[in-house]
């Protein structure tokens, strides 16, 4: 894959919220606001491309020599969490302003299924490559874009969602319904972009 | 010997990752431990925690940090009052002062008996959509609409809508003041508990306009003005106004009040 190609597919082709339908639960959770969203959106950026940063060395250097492949997921769950934990605990110490504008959706991410998508996406997609460092930045690259996608999807939701609040919904459709409802047509729109990938 | 080898590498690897890990958050926890003001904890445990945000700050864990570092007064606590006052001032060694206990009151009593309909509003059900369309269906375009906006905004469920009316009850309000922003009239204030009567009319028309509108409306007589032995009440804009600061809570002016204008909060349409 080219560089442009894994900005493009990891944005908008095979955006992990709207076409892989990866990460549902932050994306109906934390889109009430544009603030929030965004806050949520940073604080899945940084846990994409820092996660991906030690997973995908621990497959290729220490999983993929010894033919163990099958552990992948186990062991990116267990170092995933712990590793949120780490950044967590540090974060509080060393930069309490972010830790108040990221604290609170650290935790909630722990062991989302788009951040242990998108390490297991990019062992599959780039393990194979010839130079350890080529795929280490292309995963690295993807994860960073893949983190980019969801929080574009969670802000153009949070555009929608908004206007939903003052719209006049009948009765039984007010709430969640019609909030899903309105992201299946948000996602049926990402899927226009399939002929550029 | 071979299953031992499919097993035992796998587990061996796991247990290694678990075990690093966990010397690792162990480390973590001891070395970048925070050390929370010890005085900020008690402080924040004495407060009612009902993050109401009327003392200024954004939330009592807030509030608590601020009254810590000597930045804000022990006193602020509309919901804990003076008792909570006098536990905070404990904690800080500080003088506590006296917490005047405020209510919130909507200064309209124009429900669906005493205020004419003009039409009848069919639009979003929300007071500040309803004020976009000509001021919703109530004809005074000062009084409720009626729609519940303030009722939304309370976090004590303290506001429901009695005949088109917010009703506010004294034994829920807190005094936040979250639902003064949320009336697109402006209609509600908060007012010293002790002193019982307010003006629940806000139109500044004149007399006459405000008695074809509504039957409770305050027509800017001024008898309140006059009978007043403290000289509290004031006519101003064809509205009275009670200096609460003045005020000795006697209630002559509601008393000589001809529609009804000035209430005290046991008054029911």
């Amino acid at each position: 894959m080219t560089v442009f190609g894994i900005i493009l597919s990891a944005i908008l082709t095979d955006n992990f919220v709207l076409s892989k339908f990866m990460g549902c639960c932050p994306f109906l959770g934390v889109s009430k606001e544009i603030p929030s969203s965004l806050g949520m959106g940073a604080a899945v950026i940084f846990v994409m491309l820092c996660s991906t940063a030690i997973t995908y060395p621990v497959y290729v250097l220490l999983l993929m020599p010894l033919g163990l492949e099958y552990l992948q997921t186990i062991a990116f769950i267990l170092i995933i969490a712990v590793f949120v934990q780490l950044v967590e605990i540090a974060v509080r110490r060393l930069l309490p302003p972010l830790y108040r504008a990221l604290g609170i959706y650290l935790p909630l991410i722990t062991t989302n299924c788009a951040v242990l998508g998108v390490t297991i996406l990019n062992v599959d997609l780039f393990a194979a490559s010839d130079s350890f460092l080529g795929g280490y930045l292309r995963a690295l690259l993807y994860a960073g874009c893949a983190g980019i996608g969801f929080t574009l999807a969670l802000l153009l939701f949070a555009g929608v969602r908004s206007r939903l609040e003052s719209a006049d919904i009948p009765e039984a459709f007010r709430g969640v319904p019609s909030t899903l409802i309105a992201a299946s047509i948000v996602s049926m729109s990402f899927l226009a972009f399939n002929g550029i990938g | 010997m071979e299953l031992l080898q499919t097993i035992g590498i796998p587990a061996a690897i796991l247990a290694g990752i678990g075990l690093l890990s966990a010397i690792l958050l162990t480390l973590a926890a001891k070395l970048l431990a925070v050390h929370e003001d010890p005085t900020v904890t008690a402080l924040t445990e004495a407060l009612p925690q009902a993050n109401c945000g009327a003392c200024g700050f954004t939330g009592c864990a807030d509030y608590a940090r601020a009254v810590a570092e000597g930045k804000a007064a022990v006193n602020l606590c509309k919901p804990g009052g003076t008792e909570t006052a006098a536990r905070l001032a404990e904690i800080t060694g500080t003088e506590a002062g006296a917490v005047t206990p405020e209510i919130a009151v909507l200064h309209c009593r124009g429900d669906c008996k005493s205020a004419k309909r003009k039409c009848d509003y069919q639009g979003i059900e929300s007071c500040a959509g309803a004020k976009l369309h000509f001021g919703g269906g109530n004809s005074c375009a000062h009084g409720c609409i009626g729609l519940g906006d303030c009722v939304r905004a309370c976090p004590n469920g303290a506001i429901s809508l009695k005949n088109g009316l917010a009703d506010i009850q004294p034994g829920k309000c807190v005094a936040c003041g979250l639902c003064i922003p949320a009336c697109p009239n402006h209609l509600i204030a908060l007012r010293p508990t002790a002193k019982h009567f307010d003006v629940r009319c806000s139109s500044p028309s004149p007399g006459k306009t405000v008695r074809l509108v509504c039957s409770h409306g305050c027509i800017g007589c001024r008898l309140c003005e006059r009978k007043c032995l403290s000289h509290a009440v004031k006519v101003v804009n064809n509205l009275a106004v009670i200096d609460y600061n003045k005020c000795t809570g006697c209630g002559v002016c509601r008393d000589h009040c001809p529609t009804g204008a000035i209430a005290c909060c046991e008054d029911t349409n």
